[in-house]
């Protein structure tokens, strides 16, 4: 048949067999090919190992089995439609995407955004990361083997759902940010639902602590396991979580504020104890600390706009578009055409759950992007993983692989 | 900073970019590191100026946690045959951009470990970033002729 095959190589399976010496003095390696279809791979990700044992000797990641062309797409969108194709991107963390993308076209754009709509992204980014942590933790614990855990993680999930649900019409794929501000204001009566979800929730992340800290098997299995070093992950691109587990502390909320986060009292959660455990430690505190951004947002909410005062950016409201005759102009330049944004380029990074997400845009003068390159978290991460599961058991690669958090939509875009 | 290899420093929008020399990137990338501590690579992307000559622009973000600050490194290739010189040997991430940078805009990528495609299959033909790849369309009919 000639056409593409859709499996990539086996060539290389192939070589890496031929490469290992099958003398009686040197022990053969084995060559195991894991996934692309594995239950802890959370996605398609293949990863040809070589085996010693029950030893990784070495471990060799293949992507590219979720390419779906994103950045391509991306160039045949106006800005406006474009904000939709970041929310697939990755699926656990669409909104901080979709912040990434707005406070980039902005940046070109040079727009100021009202401060009611900064504290509206801040909460829901930190929802975003309250989500993406609690799938973390309910799958990570199930690969484990703490199956309970998972059905605790997706009882708060839920929750959060049917708040992003509540403000943006939609539970996962909102496109709730837009360049400009906000999709939408904020529905009648959400201060009762967020306040009561979020009153509840410390009590929920003692929950699971109650139940994974002191569990033998959860810390025999964390603890110790999948070390890689400080310098490794700086040379190697690994950011979020798995670096203030290893004692850095950088956090781009703290280090380069965005969206009015220096305005927000937190702490940035670190660990120095470099392993499964401490991946895990800092991203319950992290939960807690997104809580505690999130109390700060419905207590202190300003009033105002939810939208730039910018027409030619912003489509306008629809009782405006009945009554005024400029609204409905800009309302049919904006969906036809677009809008124009200067030439130029712009990087802006933010911190998303897993790391730091950096949108690259060079504009022509166009109503198209030129170019976007997504620099995404779990690309940068997964590229450390032949360093992570060196010399580990293959047992223990589980628990190492989990404590990356990668989701392989985001890798591969 | 002063290097021979940086041709130009701009200031746009809040953001340093340098236009460095192509022939001498591994040099410049080598003392960014050591000596201005740019020790993360955040990315390395290229951007096709398709149908203008020289037609590629290589582009590398650069991190300094301390002192914070964020570069930009960027340097024009030629279309009729695209070469750049490899990063690996300064930083280790610079080894799956790089890839992804020949995977979709065709870009040789010299001294590299491990040069192959990373996102498309291995058997597949053009680069699609490329501006002269089209968006729509199939190659292949899939039908029982």
């Amino acid at each position: 048949m000639n056409r593409p095959i859709p499996y990539s190589d086996p060539v290389s399976t192939i070589e890496a067999i031929q490469e290992t010496p099958a003398t009686p003095s040197a022990p053969r390696h084995m060559t195991l090919n894991m996934g692309p279809q594995h239950p802890s791979t959370h996605g398609v990700l293949r990863i040809v190992l070589q085996l010693e044992g029950e030893t990784i000797i070495s471990a060799k990641p293949d992507i590219g089995f979720l390419h779906t062309g994103i950045e391509k797409q991306m160039e045949t969108r106006t800005y406006a439609q474009a904000v939709t194709l970041t929310d697939r991107v990755d699926y656990l963390a669409n909104l901080s995407n979709n912040l990434c993308y707005c406070l980039t076209v902005e940046k070109l754009l040079q727009l100021e955004i009202p401060e009611r709509a900064q504290w509206l992204r801040v909460m829901m980014t930190e929802f975003t990361r309250l989500n993406s942590h609690l799938v973390w933790l309910g799958t990570h614990a199930l690969d484990i083997g703490a199956m309970s855990m998972f059905f605790y993680c997706f009882r708060e999930r839920e929750d959060i759902l049917r708040i992003l649900e509540m403000f943006s019409g939609q539970r996962m794929m909102t496109s709730y940010i837009r360049v400009g501000g906000v999709a939408l204001e904020a529905p009648r009566g959400w201060q009762q639902v967020v306040g009561k979800f979020i009153r509840g929730f410390p009590s929920k992340v003692d929950q699971y602590e109650d139940l994974l800290n002191a569990n033998p098997i959860w810390t025999r299995r964390t603890q110790g396991v999948g070390f890689i070093s400080v310098e490794d992950m700086l040379d190697l691109g690994i950011t979020g979580p798995m670096l203030r587990g290893a004692g850095v502390n950088w956090d781009a909320r703290k280090n380069e504020p965005y969206s009015s986060y220096e305005k927000f009292d937190f702490k940035v959660p670190v660990e120095t104890s470099n392993d499964v455990w401490s991946r895990y430690r800092v991203r319950m505190q992290e939960m807690r600390e997104s809580a505690k951004i999130i109390t700060q947002a419905l207590e202190g909410m300003p009033e105002g706009p939810f939208q730039a005062d910018a027409p030619h950016v912003v489509l306008p409201q629809r009782e405006k578009m009945k009554t005024q005759m400029e609204a409905l102009i800009y309302h049919f330049k904006i969906v036809t055409e677009g809008y124009r944004v200067p030439a130029g380029e712009a990087y802006q990074c933010i911190e998303a759950p897993r790391g730091e997400i950096g949108y690259y845009i060079v504009s022509d003068g166009t109503s198209k992007p030129y170019r976007c390159h997504m620099r995404t978290p779990s690309f940068g991460n997964l590229q450390g993983l032949p360093t992570l599961l060196e010399r580990t058991l293959i047992a223990d690669s589980i628990a190492a692989l989990g404590s990356m958090d990668f989701v392989l939509g985001d890798t591969d875009r | 900073m002063t290097h021979p290899a940086i041709l130009e420093t701009i200031q746009a929008l809040g953001e340093t970019t340098l236009i460095a020399d192509p022939t001498k990137i591994v040099d410049l990338c080598r003392f960014l590191k050591d000596s201005e501590k740019f020790i993360r690579l955040s990315s390395v992307t290229a951007v096709d100026w398709h149908p203008a000559e020289p037609r590629f622009e290589v582009v590398y973000h650069l991190h300094s946690l301390e002192p914070f600050r964020r570069l930009r490194v960027k340097y024009k290739v030629g279309g009729e045959k695209p070469e750049i010189e490899s990063v690996t040997s300064v930083w280790r991430a610079a080894n799956w951009y790089e890839r992804e940078i020949w995977d979709m805009f065709g870009i040789h990528v010299l001294n590299h470990p491990d040069l192959e495609r990373i996102l498309m299959p291995t058997d597949w033909e053009g680069h699609p970033l490329r501006k002269d790849y089209p968006v729509h369309g199939y190659k292949y009919s899939y039908s029982n002729e």
